[in-house]
């Protein structure tokens, strides 16, 4: 590591910060591009209409109007899924087609019926009000288990709302298991809707040249890459060679912006009809109603055991919501990144998922933030917190009984994940100790003599992120590799610039990736920048989801350092007149072994790009490689996190008095940037257990369309955090690292929830749904008062 | 269209606007600061907090014409040439933000806090936030990064 | 937003003449709930008069046993007046806590009182007080000036000039925020003045701004926090929203009257 600590576990400073800071950050909609026009997208009031007639004129010949187009006009490919499911049946599951424009029919609030170009936006909007259209309006059908009892079809072509029914395991083995079962521990669990709500609102700006044939797409995404790829190959048939897709810096994401969205689709197709660039910009109601949508389960499990409490078997039988279309990578995530991890940190063996996706009038359903993941986090720990108090056993006692020791690494589950590393015992330890579990007592007596209740909740939570292994996935029924792209460009003066395909909207990567190249080659960091975010710079890049960015990424940028410094020992070597073998580099310096011969990296870069001596035969002028990595599994991350709460039982306010979180995340590259993740992580699982919940009514109209009905995490509704590392290295990639960007949103809404069920279980409460909001709280307390009494 | 007139970090500015710009439009789109930010259409997010006056304001939820004769300061000029304001600085220091996009808001709602109440403490910062949502951060260190600006400021 | 022409009178005469002089017209004075609903386009007055350009709805004064506040005074000038805060000070702490600080800087109590949102604040301090309203064209009780949701006693070009509130003995205002927009789902202000007890609740009532006689006669009896926890408002009269049903509000009405009560001292 150089002077001044900026390699591999230094708490550097953030190198983006200062443009964020002054103002001075590019989002998309700070983009504008010559002859820029805006765009207004005509959304459906309806959640299920056939649209009869759409008449534009009036529109058309509003001020400033350039072009008003709807579906009738916009005949293109279908927005596509990523990942194609199969029923248990062996039937591949349906995929209806996702127009950008509707097609005849509109099948949920949002939905996008028309788009009217003008030279201001307010232009745009004002003629929108002047589209008429005739909608017949259809029943809407929003209820799960309503949707699969048939009657109204989302999708009449289908002839059900049935996407897939999926499973793993083997359900008869686990009947016979739960037939010896000394105790059953069932539960219903509901996992709340959410809506992602990235503080930056999606944008778009779309661009044609007429005398190249290029387009050009700024977009809000995780991944510029895949959008080329998914809009040009599949929506717009564009080539790749002439399709530019930057997502510059992007405020925020959380899964929201991985999808290929309607939006882009329609500036770009629009911007060479109206021959200038169209800018989209989501207000926030519209995101709101546009946004894939995150979790939405509803789940009934089964925990058998036996009479010491060991965990037998797991039966679990889960309904997914889709919404109305299959987002790009829907279809994955209640199937491979949820039912994969149902067996948690605990050994149990034997372990049953059915999952039935369900189509639905409402906004499409994707990842966000943990996906799947946390969804099995909160159904096994909030299972796993009940079978303790049925069985009598401690909330730690029971976990420290079925957890994998941490000497059965590589350990094979049942639901075909094999776990490379992991110490659950030591992060349980570790979060005892940081949350002063053996003082709740005192603190909960003294929280009873205000009239206020205190409760204790854990979660101990295991992850799978890294996405992915290429192989895996694509066996599975994705239709995308998951590895990453790298190019490390050093330039003759020794400076570097790296290229990744993965993309920041927050996470750090101009300070983390270049803490990897600083510690590789020695370099300080200002002679280091980091490019993403431009198709037309990074060679290719499936982008940043699934806390892969480090674990995938920088494992790309690694393996492109390695082949820079091998090219650099071998330019080294023939300057020095030295064999390869007996070139070392260390800090910075190539020195030839046993002799005084030295030269500096930067020495080198020069002479790659001046070398007048080179035998061409053998060596190549130049200093710029590049590199694709693919993992060999994906990485595990896991922990523990305890939450203490005080409950006002008179009004059903919950406060989050302490939220301790020990992870471990493999190697820290970054512990500042690392703990910010986990923060990040924390406040919204927080916010999905006790605050946010996306509601319709039953006629498909969104209640939740703003922050006046969406409750947003605000400073005053969270506490400090405790947040610590203890990791155990990720035993197959080079860094050892694992991923942090989903661990707080994952582990800590069982801990929540489990808190506020011990703080309220003498009130008769066994069960607490999210969020648990004051009403909600209330109400529990209310109805659960008779039941207490009459125990 | 009438034309405002206002001073907007330090300079003298005036433009011709539609009546119904509202100010944030008229610092982004006509004067190009597009560092001032709109996270939502109902007045609640606080991207787009600006000093009026000396105050803060929703830049969003006031028209460019009630700004006029106004003295407006945006995130753009709160640092003095190339060193940061100590908000900023502390910002910066203490990871406060990620993604960056609530940030100047964030930054600029923090000064108006320190200026009028430079001892609060972290609950009445957290309360003074009430108008700054913030997605990525928790706001651990953006309490953490204001706690530090009390002294610096 | 719709279209709309911008008039900034510097005094009340020319503000009531505009109005009178535009087809459809409306006052706008912080703008804090005006300016969001004409951004949702949910309003489209043809022109839109600023009073923030008449010096004399400005300020705050007491005098004697009244503190008046002009209807132009920003939410953040009343919180922080030391003159407000001696006087009443469950005045100053309502004002300290409506919206956020951004809100409370442009905010104002002639706004506030004006649009009469069901769960605005200041109508409960206005009520619970007994606060008279002066207006261009004449004075109003409180009791008078709250009609309904969104409805007052205001005429079309009637421009509130200031708020008198009458010193209280005791007095303090409860709020239970919503979760998400954080206006008061309920909001109970409590008060023993020369002229009796008053309570007063907002955020809760199907017509806005309400008073509970049951529980200031309680009050006037016996000045307690007890005095209260029997009496609840009829769910019946109470609104229901995802937030909190009539019932939860009327239960929160009766919690945060026994801690309004309590904080009064």
């Amino acid at each position: 590591m150089p002077d001044g600590g900026t390699g591999i576990g230094a708490a550097v400073k953030r190198v983006e910060d200062k443009r964020f800071l002054t103002g001075r950050g590019t989002y998309t909609d700070d983009i504008n591009r010559p002859g820029q026009t805006y765009a207004y997208i005509l959304r459906s009031p309806q959640a299920h209409a056939k649209i009869d007639r759409i008449d534009t004129s009036a529109a058309a010949s509003a001020p400033g109007v350039l072009a008003v187009f709807t579906g009738a006009d916009m005949q293109v490919g279908s927005l596509p899924c990523g990942w194609q499911v199969h029923s248990k049946d062996g039937s591949p599951m349906h995929e209806p087609p996702h127009p950008p424009l509707a097609q005849g029919k509109v099948r949920c609030v949002g939905d996008q019926v028309a788009v009217v170009i003008a030279e201001t936006y307010a232009q745009a909007k004002d003629a929108a009000e002047k589209i008429v259209v005739d909608y017949t309006p259809l029943p809407a059908v929003v209820d799960m288990n309503k949707a699969l009892a048939g009657g109204t079809l989302v999708h009449d072509e289908i002839g059900t709302n049935l996407c897939y029914d999926w499973e793993i395991g083997d359900e008869g083995q686990i009947d016979e298991a739960f037939a010896k079962a000394a105790h059953v521990t069932k539960i219903d669990i509901v996992n709340n809707r959410l809506i992602p709500n990235a503080m930056e609102p999606r944008a778009a700006v779309g661009e044609y040249d007429r005398a190249t044939g290029e387009y050009t797409l700024y977009t809000t995404s995780q991944n510029p890459h895949v959008i080329r790829l998914l809009m040009g190959a599949f929506v717009l048939s564009i080539p790749e060679h002439k399709l530019r897709v930057v997502a510059p810096d992007v405020g925020g994401g959380f899964g929201s912006k991985i999808y290929h969205y309607a939006e882009e689709a329609i500036v770009t197709w629009a911007s060479s009809r109206v021959g200038r660039p169209i800018k989209w910009t989501a207000e926030r109601s519209e995101s709101f109603m546009s946004d894939a949508h995150g979790r939405d389960h509803i789940t009934h499990a089964q925990l058998a055991m036996d009479s010491e409490g060991k965990f037998l078997a797991l039966k679990v039988e889960t309904k997914a919501n889709m919404g109305a279309y299959l987002s790009t990578f829907a279809s994955c995530v209640p199937t491979y990144l949820y039912a994969t991890l149902l067996a948690g940190v605990y050994t149990t063996p034997l372990i049953y998922c059915n999952v039935k996706a369900i189509f639905t009038n409402t906004v499409p359903v994707d990842a966000y933030r943990g996906a799947g993941r946390p969804e099995a986090t909160y159904l096994i720990e909030r299972l796993v917190d009940r079978a303790a108090r049925e069985i009598g056993l401690s909330q730690v006692e029971i976990r420290r009984r079925n957890f994998i020791p941490a000497d059965a690494f590589p350990y094979q589950t049942p639901v075909a994940l094999q776990y490379d590393s992991g110490n659950y015992t030591a992060t349980l330890d570790a979060a005892l100790k940081a949350a002063d579990a053996d003082g709740f007592a005192a603190r909960k007596a003294a929280s009873e003599a205000k009239g206020k209740r205190r409760g204790l909740g854990f979660s101990t939570y295991l992850e799978a992120c890294g996405i992915a292994p290429s192989a895996v996935v694509g066996s599975l029924g994705a239709r995308a590799g998951l590895y990453e792209s790298a190019e490390v460009r050093v330039h003759p003066t020794g400076s570097v610039t790296v290229f990744t395909g993965a993309h920041s909207h927050g996470q750090g990567h101009e300070t983390t990736f270049a803490q990897l190249v600083s510690e590789k080659l020695g370099l300080p960091m200002d002679n280091i920048e980091i490019s993403h975010g431009d198709t037309n710079k990074v060679q290719f890049g499936m982008g940043t989801y699934g806390s892969r960015s480090l674990a995938v990424g920088g494992e790309a940028i690694v393996k492109a350092l390695d082949k820079i410094i091998a090219k650099a020992k071998k330019i080294a070597a023939h300057v020095m007149e030295a064999s390869e073998a007996d070139i070392e580099f260390k800090d910075g310096n190539f020195t030839v072994a046993g002799t005084d011969k030295s030269m500096a990296f930067g020495e080198v870069a020069l002479t790659a790009y001046v070398p007048h001596n080179f035998p061409h035969q053998e060596l190549e002028p130049g200093l710029d490689e590049k590199a694709f990595y693919d993992p060999l599994n994906f990485t595990f991350p896991g922990g523990c996190h305890i939450a203490e709460v005080e409950v006002d039982p008179d009004t059903g306010v919950v406060k989050v008095e302490r939220m301790t979180a020990v992870d471990d995340v493999g190697r820290v590259i970054n512990p500042m940037i690392v703990a910010g993740q986990i923060h990040g992580g924390l406040a919204q699982g927080i916010g999905q257990a006790l605050l946010e919940g996306c509601v319709y009514n039953e006629d498909g109209q969104l209640v939740t369309g703003s922050y006046m009905d969406y409750t947003m995490p605000r400073a005053d509704n969270l506490p400090s955090f405790s947040v610590g590392t203890e990791s155990t290295l990720c035993a197959h990639n080079s860094l050892g690292v694992k991923g942090c960007g989903e661990v707080g949103a994952i582990g800590s809404p069982p801990a929540v929830i489990n808190a506020v069920v011990d703080a309220l279980w003498d009130l008769g409460v066994r069960d607490m749904p999210m969020p648990a909001n004051p009403q909600t709280v209330w109400k529990t307390i209310q109805s659960a008062r008779p039941a207490a009494a009459a125990e | 269209m009438p034309t405002v007139t206002m001073t907007v970090n330090g300079k003298k500015v005036s433009g011709e606007v539609e009546a119904r710009t509202l100010l944030v439009q008229f610092l982004r789109e006509n004067l190009h600061l597009t560092g001032t930010h709109v996270g939502c259409d109902t007045s609640q997010c606080g991207a787009c907090v600006v000093h009026v006056n000396g105050d803060s304001a929703k830049s969003c939820t006031m028209l460019a014409v009630q700004a006029d004769g106004a003295d407006v300061v945006t995130i753009e000029g709160l640092a003095n040439g190339d060193e940061l304001h100590p908000m900023q600085a502390a910002f910066k220091e203490h990871h406060g933000l990620q993604c960056g996009f609530c940030t100047p808001g964030m930054v600029m709602s923090a000064v108006d806090l320190v200026k009028k109440n430079p001892k609060a403490t972290e609950h009445e910062i957290r309360e003074w936030l009430e108008g700054n949502i913030c997605r990525c951060t928790g706001y651990h260190n953006i309490v953490k990064a204001i706690q530090h600006a009390q002294q610096t400021m | 937003m719709y279209a709309f022409d911008y008039h900034k009178p510097s005094s009340v005469a020319d503000a009531v003449s505009a109005l009178k002089g535009a087809d459809d017209g409306k006052f706008v004075a912080g703008g804090q709930t005006l300016i969001p609903t004409l951004k949702q386009r949910l309003a489209q007055p043809s022109d839109l008069i600023d009073l923030g350009g008449i010096a004399e709805l400005n300020g705050i004064a007491v005098s004697g046993d009244t503190v008046t506040v002009g209807a132009m005074t920003r939410h953040a000038a009343v919180a922080g007046s030391a003159d407000v805060a001696g006087a009443i000070p469950a005045l100053a702490a309502l004002a300290g806590g409506i919206g956020d600080p951004q809100v409370r800087n442009r905010g104002t109590i002639g706004g506030s009182i004006a649009n009469n949102d069901p769960a605005a604040d200041y109508p409960a301090a206005c009520l619970g007080l007994g606060a008279t309203i002066k207006t261009s064209a004449r004075e109003v009780s409180a009791d008078d000036f709250f009609t309904g949701l969104f409805e007052t006693d205001l005429a079309e070009d009637e421009i509130i000039v200031s708020v008198s509130f009458p010193k209280a003995e005791k007095a303090a205002y409860v709020k239970f925020d919503n979760p998400a927009s954080r206006y008061a789902l309920v909001g109970v202000f409590v008060a023993k003045t020369a002229g009796g007890v008053r309570v007063a609740v907002t955020g809760a009532g199907q017509d806005g701004v309400f008073r509970v006689p049951e529980m200031e006669q309680a009050l006037a009896a016996n000045w307690s926090p007890d005095a209260v926890a029997g009496i609840a408002v009829d769910p019946g009269t109470l609104n229901s929203d995802i937030h909190a049903s009539a019932e939860y509000r009327s239960h929160l009405i009766t919690v945060m009257a026994k801690r309004a009560v309590a904080a009064a001292g």
